[in-house]
């Protein structure tokens, strides 16, 4: 190098070599690949696969009056998904389950109600907010909103933290106290079981939407609950919107829940 | 007297002694290193011939693929994997890898328990759909 004109001059071209040679590379390497007869390995969603904006539910009230009409459903929903029956109270667990009007709806609660919301049992799961306070409270995004408006779980990303059931104003979520294996009296071979210090709750049947299928409790109700998308105008779930009036869950709250109930 | 050890006799037993014991396991092992396992497939695994992908790729890469899958299926809930022959495959742990090798403990563990691996996988999905069948 005979001056510093010259070493710049070199040291220039070298670095705009260097920069373009993943470029050129890239270049020779996919010239290359349309030789080989080989296809790259690719994933899809399933041919069957069931998608949406946003999935919601409308649950008739008025075909599920009794104790007996909801206990098929919420039987169908804990035996595909593994759910162990815990005795202890406070170990219990519950993707969806009965409760009385007062403590579904407390925010319409008054001592005069009508004879069946006094007394008829409601049936409730997790409501795959459109705009999910425990997924905002989750630190390691374990619980998320998927594209398709279904709050699911990461179980292998869960650490146990329950701030998720604490931030969930419906009592959606339960934890994994004990080891849930020896609870569960029937298991179900084609969906994973959780493991001690997890979080769980209702996925909306996601596993189903893949196969084409419908979540289980819509497929035991017998035209009880309806599921579609919502933002589609020609849905079940919208056309069952525009015939009857119906209420969400504590809505003065802004969570914006997807499941409706006719009552 | 900077030089002069103190009891040398007996820092020196101290010390031979110690070091023996320190490098036991290597002088003891030399020379017999544990067999490669031998991996033992189901009557399905043997008539597929071929697992997803080819055999070596399987062998060096499962648990890379099925990170992926677990991702995939999970937060993107894309399920079907389709290989280099264009072959389709569901992207699950128990409903497609062990419908096939049935045989976890002759199949996965094996090696595992080789190379000190411990896979917290089991924890939650079922390990064996045929075996607990016929328990």
């Amino acid at each position: 190098m005979s001056n510093r004109r010259e070493f710049l001059k070199v040291a220039g071209v070298a670095a705009i070599g260097l920069g373009a040679s993943p470029v050129i590379m890239n270049a020779v390497a996919s010239s290359g690949g349309e030789q080989s007869e080989k296809q790259e390995v690719q994933i899809n969603k399933g041919e069957n696969a069931l998608s949406a904006r946003q999935w919601a539910m409308v649950i008739d009230t008025r075909k599920l009056k009794t104790a007996e009409d909801i206990e098929p459903l919420v039987d169908a929903c804990h035996k595909i998904h593994n759910v162990p029956k815990h005795e202890i109270k406070r170990h219990e667990i519950k993707w969806i389950w009965e409760t009385e009007f007062k403590h579904a709806f407390p925010d319409m609660h008054t001592e005069y109600l009508s004879e069946t919301a006094e007394h008829s049992p409601f049936l409730v799961l997790c409501n795959h907010c459109q705009n999910p306070p425990c997924c905002r409270a989750c630190p390691t995004e374990a619980t998320f909103q998927r594209e398709d408006g279904i709050v699911l779980m990461d179980f292998h990303r869960c650490i146990g933290c329950r701030f998720c059931m604490a931030a969930c104003p419906f009592g959606a979520r339960s934890f994994n106290f004990r080891d849930p294996r020896p609870f569960i009296a029937e298991t179900n071979k084609k969906f994973p079981t959780r493991m001690k210090g997890v979080v769980e709750k209702c996925n909306f049947c996601a596993e189903l939407l893949a196969e084409g299928k419908m979540p289980a409790c819509v497929e035991a109700s017998n035209g009880a609950i309806a599921f579609g998308d919502l933002d589609d105008p020609e849905s079940e779930v919208r056309k069952l919107l525009k015939e009857n009036f119906t209420i969400r869950r504590k809505q003065g709250l802004g969570t914006e829940p997807s499941v409706y109930y006719i009552v | 007297m900077p030089n002069k050890i103190y009891h040398k006799k007996l820092v020196m037993t101290g010390l031979a002694v110690f070091i023996a014991m320190m490098t036991f396991p290597f002088w003891y092992n030399y020379g017999k290193a544990a067999p490669a396992p031998k991996l033992e497939l189901t009557k399905e695994a043997k008539e597929a011939k071929v697992c997803i992908r080819p055999t070596d790729v399987m062998r060096t890469d499962h648990m890379q693929i099925l990170d992926v899958w677990r991702d995939e299926v999970v937060r993107n809930g894309v399920r079907m994997y389709v290989n280099e022959e264009g072959k389709a495959f569901n992207m699950s742990l128990s409903n497609t890898c062990l419908e096939c090798h049935s045989n976890k403990a002759e199949f996965c563990d094996r090696c595992h328990t080789y190379t000190s691996v411990d896979p917290y996988c089991w924890d939650c999905h079922i390990d064996n759909p045929k075996e607990k069948k016929d328990e």
